[in-house]
């Protein structure tokens, strides 16, 4: 028979027990869990970076609501549990849901503190502990304007990078002296402080609040002891944590700071078990995910009926995430007579090491600037290694430790099976390696898939990979994420997301912020991020004309002799004897040696001069045409047919629609070009299903097609909706574009991008999201104003000039 | 493969532009008798001068993208490092490059090789 399990809070430790338990004994617990936050499973740890703007929420999401159906768990979302009533074993939430258990796992994590002071509980004080915090900093972030941290430990620092990224004016208030006093001692906390203020945040050290001031009920701002006054839209508490334990010292179970729970994280009830911050066990109470994972080992085991398991308590070691500061502590720090120090120091090179030593073991350990020798430091200090042999060499890492400096590759495979490298999940090399050849892993995905490792905060991944190369040899292909170019290991949409997050905009600024592995970039990669700046900056981002392709770089195409193509535009096909006119003149008057019709409904002038080209241009120009881009990523042709202008079966104005779409989307970049075809019936004579934006009139309106190619591959559009005025068209078509320019990586076609993000993702934000489609179609109309201007025009009144003339060499002088 | 650039024992320095008529990053073309010379400024103000004739076929260099000391052919991406005239692996060929100064803010090319 199936037993109840109930569980009450829904954070990464309960998480990690149903893995375990799913896989150790499906089907032997009907599972019930009661979340107080409205929501699925995620990655707590990783809102830092979801705040910054580096990654999304969906990006962080541990068991998304397919899981839950999957393992068959009722999970009550927004539903706080206020009551466990023991005597009749069941749980009773706020809203009068109750639950009867067998078995009842705590997990109700902690609470941050919020100090006493006046104004503390204003509108816009938050803490900093669930996605509803971030969403709320989001929101007043929005406005810009002042936020106020207070706490300059690792929460509200990494708080402070993420408001200050997204545009606030931020000052962090700690009490102490030098920030992160425990782990860091003065000068290296200096260190941190310099780092941060290069980053345009203030820091305020010993930082006394007095009062949160506001008005209508509404924060203000701070005001401290000394009578320092700040403004703030928005002030952060992140002063430290408590085990949420009032649930359970109101059902009569033994509490101390926590939860108290035996080694088999059984509580003063033999039926309640709890797990995760709101425990106490043998004395500690843990704020890191890697105990948590261990205790959630043990229950799960304890829970599928072997009762062997124990947990016997963790050392811990963590990060700080902020984007280009290293910093790295492990284990205990406090002063005490009996403990000796190594201390490394380079001002200029920002580099700080501190091992704690005692009795000649490490029992802390705090790396700044260089943190690569964190995982050795902490497997030297969890398995109490006796370092006086190596006590010279000590601080200078692994590598002199082993003699000649190694290659990170080397440095991994020369590690003990036992050593860690997950400190998250607590999983060592050997369980790595062993998951790698009996399982047959091929990637860095299916190492966290089966063991867990580098699945929760991912500063191991790159240890993770070295042990697949170094296991597999030749046959590991690093990582699904194909990086842009040689130039960096970042894929295309991290580098998006972090020109967005770190308002990165010119091409400089990323290579430097981005650490680029070359100092200029390559033809790969310039014209990419040319492009994503453009995109992502409108009006505010200067075109590098240097980092784009030659066509792009003079509106021409480059013939194989080195002569140039000229395609103007002619409006939905439709051209005029005075056009045609002109374009005969100018073949005659530069001698263009073939003028031919394209397969996009337009004429190409072939075997241009280069040096004609401006005065060419001229001439077109006075005949009333301009550029028809047919050399770019960018709108080139909309082709039509002739509709109910002509057509007997003709049910809308094609021919009028393909112009007005013409005229609405020409001159807009996009990551590769975009076609349209505007058909007048379903026989389709504009080959518009064939298109990467297509419309097919009918008689009730008109099918919007997209995602169609007729390249290397052919592939007929896929219909994303049916709407009934040409207004509507405008509108969907320029959300769908924006959503692609958004989207799509440098050089993919909207038929890849779709492929590749699921056409769902077009239905929901262009057709079903009214709302989203109004800003998308808001952002092209917004974008468009800056980039209709005819290049032609620009570089035939002079721009560019020096491109269109060389030198001669009659002309030189000698000089020497 | 022997060396393609040839030292005269008489240098006729010319001025053949200053430095900011080439952009950072960008090229000129001389047209001498000879055929056509690109010359391109790096970012860091280092001018080469280069046969423009790509060794795969015949490309205008002068038209590709410029980045460090290499330039990305327009027709089919070949990269040619501009110090050595040759094409970077796993491609093979190489292109004829010329001694080039910057003086003063003066671009000079050696005549002797133009004519
Ligand atoms: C001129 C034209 C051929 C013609 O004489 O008709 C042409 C010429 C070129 N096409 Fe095209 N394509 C032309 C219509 C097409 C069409 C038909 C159409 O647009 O209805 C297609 C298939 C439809 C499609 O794009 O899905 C087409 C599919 C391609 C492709 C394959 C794209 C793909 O993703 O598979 C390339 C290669 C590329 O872009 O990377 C290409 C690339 C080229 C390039 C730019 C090759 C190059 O890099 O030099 C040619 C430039 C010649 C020049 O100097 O103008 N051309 N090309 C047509 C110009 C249309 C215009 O008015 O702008
Ligand atoms: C911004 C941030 C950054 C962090 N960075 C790191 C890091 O880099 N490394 C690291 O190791 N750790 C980090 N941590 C700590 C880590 O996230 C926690 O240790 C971990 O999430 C604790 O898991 P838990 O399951 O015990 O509790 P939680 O994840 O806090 O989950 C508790 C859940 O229970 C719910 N709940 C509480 N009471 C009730 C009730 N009565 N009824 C129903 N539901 C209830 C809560 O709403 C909450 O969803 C970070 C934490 C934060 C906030
Ligand atoms: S099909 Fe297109 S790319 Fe190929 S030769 Fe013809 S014009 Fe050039
Ligand atoms: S001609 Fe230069 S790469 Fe082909």
């Amino acid at each position: 028979m199936t037993k109840k399990l109930v569980v009450i809070g829904n954070g990464m430790a309960p998480g990690r027990v149903l893995d375990h338990l799913f896989e150790k004994a499906p089907g032997e617990y009907e599972v019930t869990i009661f979340n107080a936050e409205p929501r699925v499973n995620y990655d707590r740890i990783m809102l830092s970076p979801v705040l910054s703007g580096e990654k999304a929420y969906e990006d962080i999401i541990i068991h998304d609501d397919a899981w839950y159906d999957e393992h068959g768990v009722t999970l009550l979302k927004g539903k706080k549990v206020v009551e466990i009533d023991r005597a009749d074993r069941k749980v009773i939430a706020e809203d009068g849901t109750t639950a009867e258990y067998d078995k009842l796992l705590i997990a109700t994590g902690s609470s941050p503190f919020v100090i006493p002071v006046p104004g503390n509980d204003l509108d816009g004080v938050v803490t900093y502990r669930d996605l509803d915090d971030v969403d709320a900093m989001l929101k007043t972030a929005q406005g810009g304007g002042h936020a106020v941290v207070i706490g300059g430990g690792l929460l509200g620092l990494e708080a402070a990078y993420g408001l200050k990224r997204q545009g606030m004016e931020v000052t962090v208030l700690h009490l102490m002296p030098t920030l992160m006093e425990r782990q860091l001692d003065p000068s290296a906390g200096y260190l941190l402080e310099k780092a941060l203020v290069e980053r345009d945040i203030k820091i305020i050290t010993r930082a006394n609040t007095q009062e949160i001031t506001g008005a209508d009920g509404k924060v203000t701002g701070v005001t401290l002891e000394d009578g320092t006054e700040l403004p703030a839209d928005i002030v952060v508490m992140a002063v430290g944590i408590r085990p949420s334990a009032q649930l359970a010292d109101d059902a009569g179970l033994e509490i101390g700071r926590g939860i108290l729970v035996d080694d088999h994280m059984v509580t003063s009830d033999p039926d309640i078990l709890a797990v995760g911050e709101c425990v106490e066990h043998r004395g500690q109470c843990y704020g890191l995910v890697a105990p948590l994972y261990d205790m959630a080992k043990v229950i799960a085991t304890n829970l599928a009926g072997d009762a062997s398991a124990e947990y016997t308590g963790s050392v811990t070691a963590t990060k700080l995430k902020v984007t280009g500061i290293d910093l790295y502590s492990a284990g205990d720090f406090a002063e005490a007579d009996d403990r000796e120090e190594i201390v490394l120091r380079d001002a200029t090179g920002g580099i700080y090491k501190r091992l704690v030593l005692k009795d000649n073991k490490i029992i802390g350990a705090v790396l700044y600037g260089d943190t690569a020798d964190g995982a050795w430091f902490f497997d030297l200090l969890k398995k109490e290694t006796d370092i006086s042999d190596m006590r010279e060499t000590l601080i200078f890492g692994q590598a002199y430790a082993g003699g000649s400096p190694l290659d990170p590759t080397a440095a991994v495979a020369a590690l003990p099976d036992d050593a860690e490298i997950c400190g998250c999940n607590g999983v060592c090399k050997g369980t790595i390696v062993q998951a790698i050849t009996e399982k047959g892993l091929t990637g860095v995905d299916d190492v966290r898939a089966h063991t867990k490792a580098s699945s929760s905060c991912g500063t191991c991944t790159g240890l993770v990979e070295q042990l697949l190369a170094v296991t597999l040899g030749d046959a590991f292909q690093p990582d699904a994420v194909q990086p842009m170019c040689g130039c960096t290991d970042m894929g295309h949409d991290d580098v998006r997301r972090m020109i967005v997050a770190q308002e990165l905009k010119s091409i400089p600024a990323v290579l430097q912020e981005l650490n680029w592995k070359t100092s200029c970039g390559c033809a790969k990669c310039r014209p990419a991020l040319n492009y994503y700046l453009l995109a992502t900056w409108p009006g505010e981002y200067v075109d590098d004309k240097q980092s784009r392709f030659i066509n792009e770089r003079v509106h021409a195409n480059i013939q194989k002799d080195g002569t140039y193509s000229v395609v103007p535009r002619m409006w939905g096909g439709i051209t005029t004897p005075d056009e045609l006119r002109a374009i005969a003149d100018v073949a005659d008057k530069f001698q263009i040696p073939t003028v031919k019709v394209t397969g996009g409904q337009r004429i190409d002038l072939l075997g241009v001069k280069k040096e004609d080209l401006p005065a060419v241009w001229a001439d077109l120009n006075a005949a009333g045409m301009v550029s028809g881009h047919a050399y770019g990523k960018s709108l080139r042709t909309v082709k039509t047919c002739v509709g109910t202008d002509w057509c007997r079966f003709g049910t809308q104005d094609s021919t009028g629609l393909g112009i007005k779409l013409e005229k609405f989307m020409w001159g807009s970049w996009t990551p590769h070009k975009v076609k349209l075809g505007v058909s007048g019936c379903p026989r389709n004579c504009a080959e518009a299903t064939c298109k990467d934006i297509g419309v097919v009139c009918v008689d009730s309106g008109y099918e919007i097609h997209f995602a169609g190619a007729a390249g290397m591959h052919v592939k007929g559009t896929e219909i994303l909706c049916t709407v009934e005025t040409e207004a509507e068209v405008l509108e969907y078509i320029g959300a769908l574009t924006q959503l692609y320019r958004e989207q799509g990586r440098y050089l993919e076609r909207i038929y890849k991008w779709a492929d590749r993000v699921g056409l769902k993702v077009a239905q929901e934000q262009v057709v079903e999201n009214a709302e989203r489609r109004k800003e998308l179609n808001a952002r092209f109309v917004y974008s468009q104003q800056f980039m209709q201007n005819d290049p032609w025009a620009e570089r035939a009144q002079g721009k560019d000039a020096e491109e269109f003339t060389s030198f001669r060499l009659a002309q030189f002088g000698k000089v020497a | 493969m022997n060396d393609m650039s040839v030292e005269t024992k008489t240098q006729v320095w010319v001025e053949v532009c200053k430095l900011d008529d080439i952009p950072p990053q960008g090229s000129r073309v001389i047209r001498a008798t000879l055929g056509c010379v690109a010359l391109f400024r790096t970012t860091d103000d280092k001018v080469f001068a280069l046969e423009d004739r790509c060794p795969h076929k015949g490309g205008p260099l002068s038209q590709g993208i410029v980045h460090e000391n290499g330039v990305t052919c327009p027709l089919h991406n070949w990269v040619i490092d501009m110090e050595s005239g040759r094409a970077k692996a796993p491609d093979e060929g190489r292109v004829r490059t010329f001694p080039v100064e910057v003086r003063d803010g003066k671009v000079l090319i050696d005549r002797a090789l133009l004519a």
